[in-house]
């Protein structure tokens, strides 16, 4: 085993001396992480601290008829107990819409719930207390009256007349809707060789993040100030939201979020019972601390996917692809969730479908629906799956249905890598993309044609493996096109500070934020690189509000790309500013100079010139010896957002090997692989490590994870034993394998690779199940997850 | 139900005489009382391992065992195996790497790893993925977990040539 792959960039426009860039370097936060010295917001002690417990509503639609606090605020160690009513006079309501996203509606949400709760597990009343365990006693102790109302759970008949309307002020059941018309689809339909339909289920997921989500608030009425530790992926998007609803000024919020225990997406949403958590404090002048239990994460977390998708595709005898069209239908919670809504996935499943074929032809109509379940909102790799999912499920049916070789069927209508910029049939921009070689790379690394003889030969035997293929597109490096122009104040833009100390080592500050992707390393690299220090010389500092630049935070593929650039930029700055102090200390020309390895040396010849420290002592203890007149400035920011396109979208192509068991419906993993192009590789290991991440994250909506809901609205596998996540047992090995194709909007050419491998993966896995079941006459499988009931069913076994 | 109970343990080596709930879980008193926080609660049901510590040398779950029941016991973190040097080549090989993302997991993952490599010297992947199939790691799809524990066992077998 090879255990850093460290390459040095080949890249000649990031060509400085000693470039980190492309390289494998180590993240500089992990020791401390192996040794149990981690921060993590569940950690957090604070003097006078409190923690809160929720009591929960059991009813997935039930009106409050009486709370009773009298026994509970009699509790052990009972603080306060504060209900819906009461904290509303502290914090107002939110209405999770976005004005880009149109037509979509939602009702008011409140932190905790007035008079009626909209789904089991909402919070109906608060208690505090001096422990948690004092909290959870004292909530069996409220007397509370409920009566039940008529759930809404089937998504199918949310919209019919005879269902109730969850909020009777909004009309109906319907959030969001969104249609689209482009090419001639049903000419196209009419004239293809070949047309096959199929409808796709995806299972509602949730993330269980290893950590749960955890906020430790503390309103300080000295100071005017609340600072809120919080385990969340976009502290200033949090800084503006307690700001607002709570009648605050941005500048008295401070969010600090050291480590983070996982997000993938699960922490990048407004929760009802953390806005609580930062109302409680301002109430009671004191700190207040919540951490989600895992029984509660699984009812509060936002869910996601529960996508119904009717498809159909139309093909020539060819193997040209006519046309796509797509129907689609999904099931939100109660409320879309704020500040980001609940639209945006199935609005991506309308971008996309289709997305990395040249066909011009296509039709969708997307629709969400309110349902009395857990809300929904974006988790990692938002539509990605559902929309991967069913374009590839729908060529490979095509391609059996036409007798054609899979890979050779999406070679024929893949983009080609030279017909650049392009625009998808729904409007989506390409830059500059590589699914040809890509494609021409997975095949040689999977060495195709001797994985399709070990197929027939391990047939011959009984053993029934299956090949499937995912080619996808991801979108990465989000303009203010994804969340600003809708309204919202979540920066698409970020900044980085940087600044010479006066022993001549860099420390940066930075808006995004990490949590385990390596966004500290990989901001590290840039500057080290641009700026031309070693990097055991650099300092991150991340997530604080007070202290880093106005920034978005990590989400949506977005740190490296974009946060990477910022600190690249804000380097180069800083060199400048550097070489300019060496030079009145030199009496030398600045351009004549450059930085290497920590120390100013002669360009072209690197004679050294003086080291970094001295230039630092000489700014900052004798600047008296300067020429008069010059001022060093050892720090400098810049900021970055891409402009020319509104997002950076990525491809590759993923590919699965596997075992079905016939007789009992189990699925083994043989091999993974997948090829992936996120423009320029600034540290392979973890860009690596991310897709290997996000691979077994998709595999795991493949084969086991769905939150199951009765009619009533109960959920029936909300804890870890019945609710199956991937364990390493049942995993595979991965293989990766990258194209590199830079974007130009910016220096560094990075564009995003948190998604990819949960964009792809289902897909690979769902058409490999398919491959191997189909000589067996088995019915297809298109219902995610792929339980061994369902194989079982679709072999006409059960 | 909130009955108290004095114990009278080693943790990490050191002598601990503490008054705790009889109800409290060894991983919250671990990580309340003695502010041991590396030990980490993911699930408080026994599914995901990031509570994992050693009792009298066995690996247990924290959330699953009470605090009352290691009275006499001798219990060890992360911390102490950090700090007495135990496990440092797996430390290294999970840095080097990158076995670990948001390194929740890792705590209980390094002494499951431990566990396994001071039983069985050289296991296979297929015997690694199996050992470590308690602990839950959202993040790193397990293959680079895999692969560092897989390089210290071949590190240590050359040392002990
Ligand atoms: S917290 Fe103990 S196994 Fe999850
Ligand atoms: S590193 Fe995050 S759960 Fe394992």
């Amino acid at each position: 085993m090879k255990i850093v792959a460290d390459v040095p960039s080949p890249l000649t426009a990031l060509d400085r001396p000693n470039s980190y860039i492309g390289r494998a370097v180590p993240r500089p936060n992990l020791a401390r992480l192996t040794q149990g010295r981690a921060q993590y917001v569940s950690d957090v002690v604070l003097p006078r601290m409190a923690h809160v417990a929720y009591l929960r509503s059991p009813y997935a639609h039930a009106r409050i008829t009486r709370i009773d606090k009298t026994a509970a605020e009699k509790g052990k160690g009972v603080i306060a107990v504060v209900t819906g009513a009461e904290l509303s006079k502290v914090i107002t309501p939110w209405v999770g819409v976005l004005s880009h996203l149109k037509g979509i509606k939602s009702a008011p949400q409140h932190a905790v719930a007035v008079d009626r709760a909209c789904w089991q597990g909402e919070a109906v009343c608060a208690v505090v207390a001096r422990t948690r365990a004092e909290a959870e006693d004292a909530c069996e102790l409220i007397g509370i009256d409920y009566e039940e109302l008529t759930p809404v759970t089937d998504p199918e008949t949310a919209l019919d007349k005879a269902t109730p309307v969850i909020h009777p002020e909004l009309g109906d059941n319907l959030t969001f809707e969104r249609t689209l018309d482009a090419g001639e689809v049903d000419k196209a339909f009419r004239e293809s060789d070949a047309v096959v339909e199929a409808t796709f289920v995806f299972g509602r997921h949730t993330g269980v993040c290893n950590e749960p989500r955890a906020i430790v608030a503390d309103w300080n009425p000295g100071e005017q100030r609340l600072t809120v530790y919080h385990g969340t992926q976009a502290p200033h998007m949090m800084m503006n939201l307690f700001a607002k609803h709570l009648g605050l000024e941005e500048y008295q919020v401070r969010v600090l979020t050291k480590d983070v225990g996982g997000s993938f997406g699960i922490k990048v949403h407004t929760y009802a019972d953390e806005m609580a958590v930062v109302a409680l404090s301002k109430l009671l002048k004191r700190p207040v601390k919540f951490v989600a239990d895992r029984i509660e994460s699984f009812v509060t977390d936002i869910h996601a996917r529960d996508h119904r998708v009717k498809g159909k595709i139309g093909v020539m005898q060819d193997g040209t692809i006519t046309a796509f069209e797509i129907d689609d239908l999904t099931g939100i919670g109660p409320y879309s969730v704020y500040p980001r809504t609940s639209g945006i996935e199935a609005n991506q499943v309308v971008n996309l479908t289709g997305g990395p074929y040249k066909c011009p032809n296509y039709r969708a109509r997307a629709r969400v629906v309110f349902q009395n379940k857990n809300v929904m909102c974006q988790y990692r790799a938002v539509g990605h799956p559902i929309a991967t999912g069913v374009t590839e499920g729908l060529v490979d049916l095509a391609a059996a249905k036409i007798g054609m070789d899979p890979a050779e069927l999406r070679r024929k209508n893949l983009y080609p890598d030279d017909g650049y910029p392009a625009t998808g049939a729904s409007g989506i921009k390409f830059e500059k993309l590589s699914h040809h070689a890509s494609l021409d790379k997975i095949l040689a690394m999977m060495d195709y044609k001797a994985l399709r003889a070990d197929q027939a030969a391990a047939r011959k035997q009984g053993i029934h493996r299956g090949i499937g293929f995912a080619s996808f597109i991801e979108v990465t490096n989000p303009s203010a096109a994804f969340y600003g122009v809708g309204g919202a104040r979540i920066s698409s833009q970020d900044g980085a500070t940087v600044r010479l100390d006066a022993t001549g080592a860099i420390f940066i500050h930075s808006g995004v934020t990490e949590q385990g992707q390596g966004a500290e390393a990989v901001l590290a690299q840039c500057v080290a690189s641009s700026f031309g220090v070693p990097i055991d010389r650099v300092r991150v500092i991340t997530g604080d509000t007070d202290n880093v630049p106005y920034g978005g935070g990590t989400w949506a593929s977005r740190a490296a790309g974009i946060g990477g650039e910022a600190a690249w930029q804000a380097g180069k700055a800083l060199r400048q500013n550097v070489l300019a102090a060496a030079a009145s200390i030199l009496q030398a020309q600045p351009e004549g100079l450059d930085i290497k390895d920590g120390i100013v040396v002669d360009k072209g010849t690197d004679r050294e010139r003086i080291t970094l420290d001295e230039v630092a002592r000489i700014c900052y203890f004798r600047p008296d010896t300067l020429p008069p007149g010059f001022q060093a400035e050892l720090m400098a920011t810049r900021h970055y957002v891409p402009r020319a396109w509104p997002f950076a979208f990525t491809n590759g192509v993923q590919a699965s090997y596997l075992e079905v068991d016939t007789d009992t419906g189990f699925v083994k993993l043989l091999r993974h692989w997948c090829v992936e192009d996120c423009g320029t590789v600034i540290n392979p290991q973890l860009v690596d490590e991310q897709i290997r991440g996000g691979i077994v994250q998709g595999l795991g909506g493949a084969l086991f994870e769905n939150c199951l809901y009765d009619e009533r609205g109960q959920m029936l596998n909300g804890n870890m034993a019945d609710y199956l996540v991937p364990m390493a047992m049942e995993m595979p090995d991965m293989e990766i394998g990258h194209v590199v194709t830079p974007t130009a909007d910016s220096e560094l050419g990075a564009k995003g690779a948190g998604e990819a491998g949960t964009a792809g993966a289902p897909a690979a896995v769902m058409n490999a199940i398919n491959d191997a079941l189909r000589p067996l006459g088995a019915i297809s499988l298109t219902e995610m997850p792929f339980t061994p009931g369902r194989i079982l069913k679709a072999l006409g076994k059960v | 139900m909130n009955e108290m109970c004095d114990i009278s343990l080693t943790v990490n080596g050191e002598r601990v005489s503490e008054r705790v709930e009889a109800r409290k879980s060894l991983v919250d008193f671990l990580r309340d009382d003695l502010t041991l926080t590396g030990s980490h609660v993911g699930c408080e049901h026994g599914v995901c391992g990031a509570c994992t510590v050693r009792v009298n040398g066995e690996i247990v779950r924290g959330c699953l065992m009470l605090a009352v029941q290691c009275d006499g016991a001798s219990v060890e973190t992360i911390e102490g195996v950090s700090d007495s040097g135990e496990i440092a080549d797996l430390q290294e090989a999970f840095q080097k790497r990158n076995a670990l993302q948001c390194g929740f997991c890792t705590p209980g993952m390094l002494l499951t790893a431990q566990d396994l490599l001071s039983n069985d010297q050289t296991p296979s992947r297929d015997h690694i993925r199996e050992h470590i199939s308690g602990n839950y790691c959202r993040c790193t799809g397990y293959h680079a977990i895999v692969d560092a524990v897989e390089s210290v066992a071949q590190a240590r077998k050359g040392s002990r040539k």
